[in-house]
């Protein structure tokens, strides 16, 4: 039980720890066409993210896989259930990883790699949001776990509205980190928009939990109902509050963590609000909910991957601290790259 | 078709296609060490410009890989939910232990690789470069430990219906995975080692880039030869281990329909059904050939496809040809390598443009042998997805519908031609511009005080 209980906090953790990271170039990728004029400018935004965006992304593959590994039912079920939503989501990655790599080498194509980087991290940031909505709210699951409704049914306006959250809340990220590494024009349009993403944030943050109040009850009493909800809730709050400071005595790196806090406590309030259930049957039996012990894996393989996570999680911190020192810093505007 | 089928198609045609970079990748990945190391060694430009020009071709395919490798792990949950509810207490494993160790690794040296020149010291470069390929290394090891778990299940039980971990080393160390890395990364190398033996091949060819075009042709040969030349022997420790615990995919391969003694080993065939029912093959053979391979004994007995009830018998023809070909393209590899390095051992390579041209020619054929070899190994393991424990037909997602599959293939299709024609514009792009327009950029490149243009392409 406890082991299943750690493996919920760790998937929980990789989970985050990517909306964290990835969730700023996925930002920096919606606003690469409007904050980016020229093709110079273009060029920093993708140089500020350029050494890092690759790493951030192994979180989810490695989110992927843990819960995989931890709760391959709840993997299944979701990955299944919202198959075109995932699918999007994945097309999305795809056309970006490479669009960020070519648009730089290929200039005859610079047209396709820039919509390319641009849709492929709209959808993700987005989509991921509505599935999170979904999750929250519940989806009708049959007796084997497999998802019930249609395709069409996954874009109710719950959903909907945590999706757009989700946009707004990568959005602000982005800018936050935009402003951090560059100067110049490009920097002064990130902070404007920075400043009012976060407020739109802060209203879509309110719109949400009073939504969840009335559409997903339970998870409001989860949340509102334990002090460790309570205290992601305040989490939350205080990082705005923290990252609106930063940004009104002009210290980026201050309102950039604040956008990161802010999505970190977001995380701890979706943990929260499903715990023990991963993903909650809607309409159909509460039997059929998927919950932390039902779709866990066995002992032995929580053990392993336990193992495997303790030697190989400290490695990995070294990998985000030696990269992010190495090209920490405004992003060099001579060509200081390889 | 039915969503079973449709999904099938789909996992093979995106495991086939990160399949055709990922082999490049490996094999560059090798190459840009060598090319990284004689820099690091020399200090002069020229060498730096050789290693440039095999970082960006390593890149532009390596973005491939990474792009295309979403997909795969995405595609367990996506279209096979009933195989992830069976294996996920195993299976799992390897893939999140794949992120952690090797994927982090590859990605966070890759920005050194792409950004870092001038922000890292040199020695460091060369480290991350070592360190990239340590990463595509490990990356392969993990993923085929979890096929190989598919085809050889260890260190499990069955219990409500799903594999349930016991021993994690015995599932780890299951019984192909030796032989199923090393005859994959041997494929990778050999592929590498035609792709860059080509490369000096065609600058030679050219008249063009031919100091370096010499050192590249006489690498890829080298090494080229003497893989190829060990290929049938991993390749028939392989075989060994297949007849030992996939009976039925070895008497696949060879179209063995009773079990029997003085099995022949065909060169090239093919397979149909005689009057009888029987499934027979026709072609030239060596009598006895696959009996003294396995069992090094004209009376060593090789199980027939008959042991087991026609619904558990994989698709003959396909596995057959895959196997058979797979074989074929080994032979003729060792024949190429071997006449080049004759006559580069003569020093005549570079006026018998014959041979030049024949490496070039042959460069894409490894990829060829490799997706017949994968092709052989998975088919000729259906009608199971877990050998002996699962059937293919019972991992597919129940509820996913056939059109929805219709439609991610169709967008596959699209997205991942215009992956490959960005991927061929910039590869042979750069390969027709040769290291030599590397050299140029390069004075303009040192980073002074006075910010040069801007820019983060590369
Ligand atoms: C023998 C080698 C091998 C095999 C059989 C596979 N791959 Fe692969 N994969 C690699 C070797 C590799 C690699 C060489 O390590 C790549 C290519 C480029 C790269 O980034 O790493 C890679 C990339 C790659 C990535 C992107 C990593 C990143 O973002 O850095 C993922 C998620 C996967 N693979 C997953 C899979 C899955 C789920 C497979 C099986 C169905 C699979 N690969 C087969
Ligand atoms: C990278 C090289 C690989 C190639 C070229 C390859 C090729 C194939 C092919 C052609 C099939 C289709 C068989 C059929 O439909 O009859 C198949 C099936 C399958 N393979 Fe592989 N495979 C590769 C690696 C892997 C790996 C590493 C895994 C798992 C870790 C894997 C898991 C599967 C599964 C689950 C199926 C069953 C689905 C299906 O029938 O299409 N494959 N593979
Ligand atoms: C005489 C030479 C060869 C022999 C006897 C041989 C034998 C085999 C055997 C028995 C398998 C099936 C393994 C299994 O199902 O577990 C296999 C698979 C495979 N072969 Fe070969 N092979 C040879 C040459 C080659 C060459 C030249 C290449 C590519 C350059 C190649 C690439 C592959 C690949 C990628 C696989 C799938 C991975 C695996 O299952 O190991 N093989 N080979």
């Amino acid at each position: 039980m406890t082991l299943q209980w750690l493996w919920f906090v760790l998937v929980g953790v990789l989970l985050t720890g990517y909306a964290v990271l990835d969730g700023f170039d996925l930002g920096a990728g919606v606003l690469y066409p409007f904050l980016g004029r020229t093709d110079a400018e273009k060029n920093e935004i993708r140089g500020a993210i350029g050494p890092v965006w690759d790493g951030n992304e192994v979180w989810l593959l490695t989110g992927g896989g843990a819960l995989f590994a931890a709760f391959p039912a709840v993997y299944a079920s979701t990955f299944s259930g919202f198959y075109l939503a995932i699918m999007l989501v994945l097309f999305g990655l795809i056309l970006r990883a490479v669009s960020i790599e070519y648009r730089g080498r290929d200039a005859a194509f610079a047209r396709v790699w820039d919509a390319g980087f641009f849709v492929g991290s709209l959808l993700p940031a987005l989509l991921v949001g509505v599935a999170v909505g979904n999750v929250i709210r519940g989806i009708p699951l049959d007796a084997n776990g497999d998802y019930m409704g249609t395709f069409f049914q996954l874009l109710n306006w719950y959903s909907l509205l945590i999706g757009l959250l989700g946009l707004c809340a990568l959005v602000t990220h982005g800018a936050a980190w935009l402003a951090l590494k560059l100067d110049g024009p490009v920097q002064e349009r990130a902070i404007k928009v920075r400043g009012i993403a976060q407020i739109v944030c802060v209203l879509l943050f309110v719109l949400a939990t009073v939504a969840t109040l009335f559409e997903a009850s339970r998870a409001s009493d989860n949340v509102f109902g334990a002090w460790y909800g309570w205290l992601a809730v305040i989490v939350v709050l205080g990082a705005v509050v923290w990252g609106r400071w930063g940004m009104f005595k002009g210290n980026h790196r201050t309102a950039f963590l604040g956008t990161a806090l802010t999505i970190i406590g977001v995380g701890g309030i979706f943990a929260v609000s499903n715990y023990p259930d991963m993903v909650p049957a809607r309409g159909t039996p509460e039997a059929t909910s998927l919950t932390v012990s039902n779709s866990a894996s066995g002992s032995t393989t929580l053990t392993a991957m336990l193992i495997i996570t303790i030697i190989g999680f400290p490695i990995v911190i070294g990998y985000m601290v030696f990269a992010y020192r190495t090209f920490r810093g405004k992003v060099p505007k001579a060509r200081g790259e390889y | 078709m039915d969503a079973l089928m449709l999904s099938r198609i789909q996992f093979a045609f995106t495991i086939g296609y990160h399949f055709i970079f990922v082999p490049i990748s490996i094999g560059l990945s090798i190459m840009v060490v060598a090319a990284e190391r004689r820099y690091y060694k020399s200090d002069i430009p020229a060498d730096r410009a050789a290693s440039k020009f095999w970082i960006r071709l390593f890149t532009t395919t390596f973005a491939i890989g990474v792009a295309t490798g979403i997909t795969m792990e995405f595609a367990f949950g996506t279209n096979w939910a009933d195989y992830s509810r069976f294996v996920g207490n195993i299976f799992g494993a390897p893939l999140a232990a794949e992120g952690l160790f090797a994927f982090f690794m590859e990605s966070t040296f890759l920005g050194i690789l792409l950004f870092g020149r001038y922000r890292v010291s040199k020695r460091l470069y060369y480290v991350s470069t070592w360190l990239v390929m340590c990463g595509a290394l490990l990356s392969a090891l993990w993923i085929l430990i979890a096929n190989s778990w598919m085809q050889t299940p260890a260190g499990y039980k069955i219990e409500g219906g799903k594999a349930v971990l016991t021993d994690f080393w015995a599932a780890a160390l299951n019984p192909s995975i030796a032989q199923r890395y090393t005859h994959t990364i041997a494929a990778c190398i050999i592929a590498g080692a035609f792709i860059v033996a080509a490369i000096g091949a065609w600058y030679l060819l050219k008249g063009k880039h031919v100091h370096m075009a010499r050192h590249t042709l006489r690498t890829g040969l080298i090494v080229g030869l003497i893989f190829a030349a060990a290929m049938p022997l991993i390749g028939h420790w392989s075989a060994t281990e297949v007849a030992k615990y996939q009976p039925v995919k070895m008497a696949a391969f060879e179209n063995v329909w009773e079990t029997e003694d003085r099995a022949p080993l065909y060169l090239i065939g093919w397979t149909h059904t005689n009057s009888d029912g029987d499934s027979v093959a026709t072609g030239i053979s060596i009598p006895s050939g696959l009996s003294l391979m396995l069992g090094f004994n004209p009376d060593h007995v090789v199980t027939g496809l008959t042991t087991v009830p026609p619904a558990d018998r994989p698709p003959e023809q396909m596995t057959f040809q895959a196997w058979h070909w797979m074989i074929a393209l080994s032979g003729l590899f060792v024949v190429v390598m071997l006449i080049a390095v004759v006559m580069l051992a003569l020093k005549r390579i570079e006026k018998a443009r014959w041979v030049l041209w024949l490496l070039v020619i042959c460069s894409p054929l490894p990829l060829v042998a490799i997706f017949l070899g994968w092709a052989a190994a998975e088919v000729g393991r259906q009608p199971w997805i877990v050998q002996g424990l699962l059937r293919t037909t019972d991992g597919v997602s129940p509820l996913v519908s056939s059109g929805q599959v219709w439609m991610t293939l169709g967008l596959f299709g699209l997205i991942y031609l215009l992956l490959f024609i960005g991927w061929a514009r910039i590869f042979f792009g750069t390969i027709r511009k040769g290291p030599e327009d590397v050299v140029d950029m390069l004075t303009a490149e040192k980073p002074t005080t006075a910010p040069a243009p801007s820019g983060a392409g590369r």
